[in-house]
């Protein structure tokens, strides 16, 4: 059954409540070794539930999550987190660690030796684009929120996984800087060819970084399609929400004096 | 004969009955600190464990002061023992419950990441929890000092001594002066000691912000 190609599947996954309501319900997913799937949909629609399935924050109620073929329920836990790098918005990072700390987490609770986690901290601080010998020893609360999004980053490719999952990273940040960062992003993604799995509200920001793009509405996956593919869907959920996303953006541009 | 006169003329007794004073408050707030924050800890990982904990110390909290320690006498016997069991009871309660609220209110999303990252709960409660409780841990001990200084003036009464004994004295005498020679010293002692914590917590706090 376990194609080498598909590093993360959902089959018929579900999660309910404790108390029963079911917040994702029947969820088909596959994704490739490589590639970048973005989930796109409103908030409430599942998408971080689904993000938590997959390394295992929260386990499926129904069907399963397999991660390069083995079940999220049978893995241990603790492994397979330290081999998903997960990047969420700003509040994720330690406050009271330094940046280099911060950075360097998963590398020091796999007991790497210290001088090798200086390196790797030194290297993804430069790869981010915060020089070290400015960043490194200062807290969070000392960083702009671009800065700190870009530490985030880094302290997810620390240890090298092989998967990453963001949550909405470019969220809190202002138009110009998100654009920026999500140009170094998929410079950063072609250049280090991690799965990713990436969840935003934003149309425009899953079309600039998905190779695939799967549409989210009240706890189902209504469809994955490619950029293009998902721009020119006849699909009516699709249809209508792309009909929403550009009257929302044209509520913007009329309101411009 | 004025209050300052009495004071430097009995000056070697206010030394002796404030280090003793100090000496009663010390051990009291050692051992609160030793089994508060443990189990404050504990607790925050059993919600029943922490119900249970936070109610009995609360009951304790509301006996009053002199019954306590006369309530404990037929137990511990009268002396220095007995007194720092009472005001360690008391001390018990705001340590321990800021213990538990100090973990309760770190950021969910710094835990959940801490868990994303593949801290166990063991790594992610002495790496990020408690770090960044610590403050709010250590209010809990001032608040707990503070009201054992002004608690461990009753010792005298179970002879134990402190500056509770110049009180008793001058309640007895119907002398203020003697009064004031305990109650003025007691009063400082909670502000300067009030103070220094208060200047290590804001530290700490700065720290973690």
């Amino acid at each position: 059954m376990y194609k080498p190609e598909a590093v993360i599947e959902l089959r018929g996954a579900g999660y309910r409540l404790p108390g029963g309501r079911p917040i994702l319900s029947d969820i088909e997913l596959t994704v490739a070794r490589g590639e970048t799937l973005v989930l796109v949909g409103r908030s409430g629609s599942g998408k971080t539930t689904l993000l938590k399935l997959i390394n295992c924050l929260l386990e499926p109620s129904d069907g399963e999550v397999l991660v390069e073929g083995q079940a999220t329920t049978s893995w241990d836990r603790i492994r397979l987190r330290r081999r998903i790098g997960y990047v969420i918005q700003e509040t994720g990072l330690f406050p009271h660690f330094t940046i280099e700390q911060n950075v360097g987490v998963v590398p020091r609770l796999e007991g790497w030796p210290a001088e090798r986690i200086e390196a790797r901290t030194k290297e993804m601080l430069r790869l981010v684009g915060l020089p070290p010998e400015q960043f490194a020893s200062r807290r969070p609360h000392e960083l702009s929120g671009g800065q700190r999004q870009r530490a985030g980053v880094a302290r997810a490719l620390a240890a090298d996984p092989p998967v990453l999952l963001m949550d909405e990273p470019f969220g809190a940040l202002d138009p110009l800087t998100r654009a920026e960062l999500q140009r170094e992003f998929r410079t950063l993604v072609e250049k280090l060819g991690k799965t990713i799995v990436f969840v935003t509200h934003d149309l425009h920001e899953a079309l600039r970084l998905g190779t695939r793009i799967a549409l989210m509405e009240g706890g189902r996956l209504l469809g994955v399609h490619s950029a293009q593919g998902f721009l020119h869907s006849t699909e009516p959920n699709i249809v209508r929400f792309l009909a929403a996303v550009r009257e929302a953006d044209n509520d913007l541009v009329d309101e411009e004096p | 004969m004025g209050f300052f006169d009495y004071v430097v003329r009995n000056s070697d007794q206010v030394v002796r009955l404030t280090l003793e004073h100090m000496r009663l408050v010390g051990l009291a707030v050692f051992a609160a600190t030793a089994i508060g924050i443990p189990l404050g800890i504990v607790a925050s990982r059993h919600p029943t464990l922490k119900q249970w904990s936070v109610g009995i110390a609360n009951v304790i909290q509301t006996v009053p002061s002199l019954a306590l320690f006369g309530f404990l006498i037929p137990f511990t016997g009268i002396g220095g023992g007995t007194a720092v069991i009472a005001l360690a009871l008391y001390a018990l309660l705001p340590i321990l419950r800021n213990t538990c609220v100090g973990i309760a209110s770190v950021d969910r999303s710094v835990i959940e990441a801490a868990q994303a990252m593949g801290m166990t709960s063991g790594q992610s409660l002495r790496q990020v929890e408690l770090p960044l409780a610590m403050s709010v841990i250590l209010a809990g001990v001032r608040v707990a000092t503070v009201t054992c200084v002004g608690v461990a003036t009753i010792a005298a009464a179970v002879g134990a001594g402190g500056l509770g004994t110049f009180i008793f004295q001058g309640l007895s005498m119907v002398n203020n002066n003697v009064i004031l020679a305990g109650a003025v010293p007691a009063a400082l002692l909670a502000i300067v000691t009030d103070a220094a914590l208060g200047w290590v917590e804001r530290r700490l706090a700065a720290v973690v912000r």
